[in-house]
């Protein structure tokens, strides 16, 4: 995984907004020759090659048929099974401890808070191989939890290099970025409907169930999908850790440079952009425009 | 101050534990660049002995990081933000559609991107083994964010009544711009700028693919010492590596504390 996936430090636009100015035709030609730059670029280096490579990808040994390999090859199927377990796992994990430790930190101020708040989304726009990294020195060889259970138990605990560190790496890659969006919601939560539920004799079990992670759902929705979306396409850290985790990413990487197999791991490649892609779309409209608004 | 029960300090110490997830890996990261055996542990002593040694073995890829980071943004500022603002004026379908397409490169993995331009642009001329082959994947990954960043505050600033109120003194379309639009988007300039910099300097999914030998960058440099050399040098090297961004980190982190106390 990388900064790509930091999609979630884009700031969110407010749609429609009292800044839009309703040009008239008038300065469209302007307008357009503003925005025609930026077109020529992205389609020349990004949509063009696309293209090409939608087409690589079913002009291999096995034509069109390249594109259901991610179903009908073992390794491969496997490979996508463990890919989208994975993410589903760190998406759970992240968003639970995000949430708790989000709500706490927006309804409780006290010393030391901001400095609290720096810290866990400092790692923010670190790159998947510098998080590989930081798994390595938890997990890995010379790792914290290594001298620990070697001073405790006698045993070193060493699992950086297995899927149980990609599961780790993840963590660490998503939190920060789920906790500012929890946070950012949770700023914007009515206090009033809080203290109706009180009113109202609601326990705070309740409270949580009722009113605050109803109200947070479609940050939660959207902070979720991202977090999704980034594991699935990963590579960084799986790269750092070990090249033998079965996971897509790394899939498509050998195939591309150990087996020269260029269009089996251009159909991969698409097969996952597109799955990616439709996650954070599919997200974005169940959520409604709030997605947007939630980052 | 309110009595905190149970439930306060259970929560405080959830949020320190994960803290302390995120946080001990980078101390420890940091101390073992500066120990003289991290397996020995501090008592070997510190020293810089190890930074000296990423210097000469990577000081080429740290130079060529920056070089890539700042004509990226150069890129980036000239096609974004004529682009977002073009974005701004416009409503309706095909504005969405074309906001919604200069985002995709943040959704695609990177792994794609990149197979799509070597397959595409790889053989022509001498672009597969310059600099600049990876200049254009950085530019394609890093412009949604200028774009968004600068989006965001044209839509909230009132462009419409500052642009007619100059309008209506006379100014030409190029004065409003420059004299008018653009200070006023200024937090969102320089909010996506540092944006640009810090990713385009960590950079790794498409660059991994994307370098020869002779165009290595900084994070390309870190995997390779990661897999190859001692843990000390990998320790050291991504010190360097967390110099070069905290400045903009925490620019950026002071940006989004003033975004968020007026709104």
């Amino acid at each position: 995984m990388s900064l790509r996936d930091a999609s979630s430090l884009l700031p969110p636009l407010r749609r429609g907004g009292r800044g839009r100015v309703r040009s008239g035709g008038r300065d469209l030609p302007l307008l357009a020759g503003m925005i025609a730059p930026a077109a020529a670029v992205f389609g020349a280096f990004f949509l063009l090659p696309l293209a090409r490579l939608f087409a690589i990808g079913g002009g291999g040994a096995e034509g069109w048929a390249a594109y259901a390999t991610i179903l009908t090859d073992a390794g491969h199927r496997d490979g996508l099974i463990a890919t989208v377990l994975l993410s589903a796992a760190v998406t759970a994990a992240t968003l639970a401890a995000s949430t708790v430790a989000g709500l706490f930190l927006v309804r409780h101020r006290f010393p030391g808070h901001a400095l609290l708040v720096a810290m866990l989304t400092f790692p923010l726009a670190f790159p998947g191989v510098v998080v590989g990294f930081m798994v390595i020195m938890l997990a890995g060889r010379q790792g914290l939890l290594g001298t620990i259970t070697q001073a405790l138990f006698g045993g070193k605990l060493v699992f950086a290099y297995s899927m149980a560190g990609l599961f780790l790496g993840y963590l660490y890659f998503s939190i920060p970025r789920v906790i500012l969006t929890v946070m950012a919601a949770a700023e914007k939560l009515d206090p009033r409907l809080e203290e109706a539920a009180r009113s109202l004799g609601a326990t705070r079990a309740q409270l949580v169930a009722h009113v605050i992670l109803p109200a947070l759902k479609p940050a939660l929705l959207s902070a979720g999908a991202l977090c999704f979306a980034t594991a699935m396409g990963a590579f960084g850290t799986a790269f750092t850790l070990a090249t033998r985790i079965n996971v897509l990413p790394m899939i498509i990487y050998t195939e591309f440079t150990l087996q020269a197999n260029l269009a089996t791991a251009a159909a991969l490649s698409l097969v996952l952009g597109l799955v990616t892609w439709a996650v954070l779309a599919a997200a974005r409209s169940f959520a409604g425009s709030s997605v947007a608004a939630a980052g | 101050m309110r009595r905190r029960g149970l439930s306060f300090w259970a929560q405080l110490a959830f949020t320190l534990l994960l803290c302390a997830f995120l946080v001990t890996p980078i101390i420890l990261s940091m101390l073992a660049g500066v120990t003289a055996n991290y397996f020995v542990g501090l008592k070997s002593g510190l020293t810089l002995r190890w930074v000296e040694e990423v210097w000469r073995l990577y000081a080429d890829t740290i130079f060529l990081s920056l070089r890539i980071a700042f004509a990226c943004l150069g890129c980036t500022l000239l096609l974004g933000v004529p682009a977002a603002y073009a974005l701004a004026r416009r409503q309706g379908p095909a504005a969405r559609l074309a906001e919604e397409l200069l985002m995709m490169p943040v959704a695609v993995p990177g792994l794609a991107t990149a197979l799509a331009l070597i397959v595409t642009y790889g053989g022509v001329g001498d672009l597969r083994s310059s600099w600049l082959f990876i200049l254009i994947g950085h530019v394609l990954f890093t412009l949604p964010f200028m774009v968004r960043s600068v989006l965001a505050v044209m839509t909230s600033v009132d462009l419409r009544t500052l642009e007619e109120a100059a309008a209506s003194l006379g100014a030409g379309f190029a004065r409003r711009f420059f004299g008018v639009v653009l200070p006023n988007c200024a937090s969102g300039i320089l909010a996506g700028s540092l944006m640009v910099l810090t990713l385009s300097v960590g950079e790794f999914n498409l660059t991994w693919l994307l370098h020869t030998p002779m165009t290595k960058t900084l994070p390309v440099g870190l995997a390779d010492s990661y897999a190859s050399l001692r843990i000390e040098v990998g320790s050291a090297y991504t010190l360097v590596f967390f110099l070069m961004i905290v400045p903009s980190l925490i620019l950026l982190q002071a940006l989004a504390r003033r975004a968020r106390s007026n709104p």
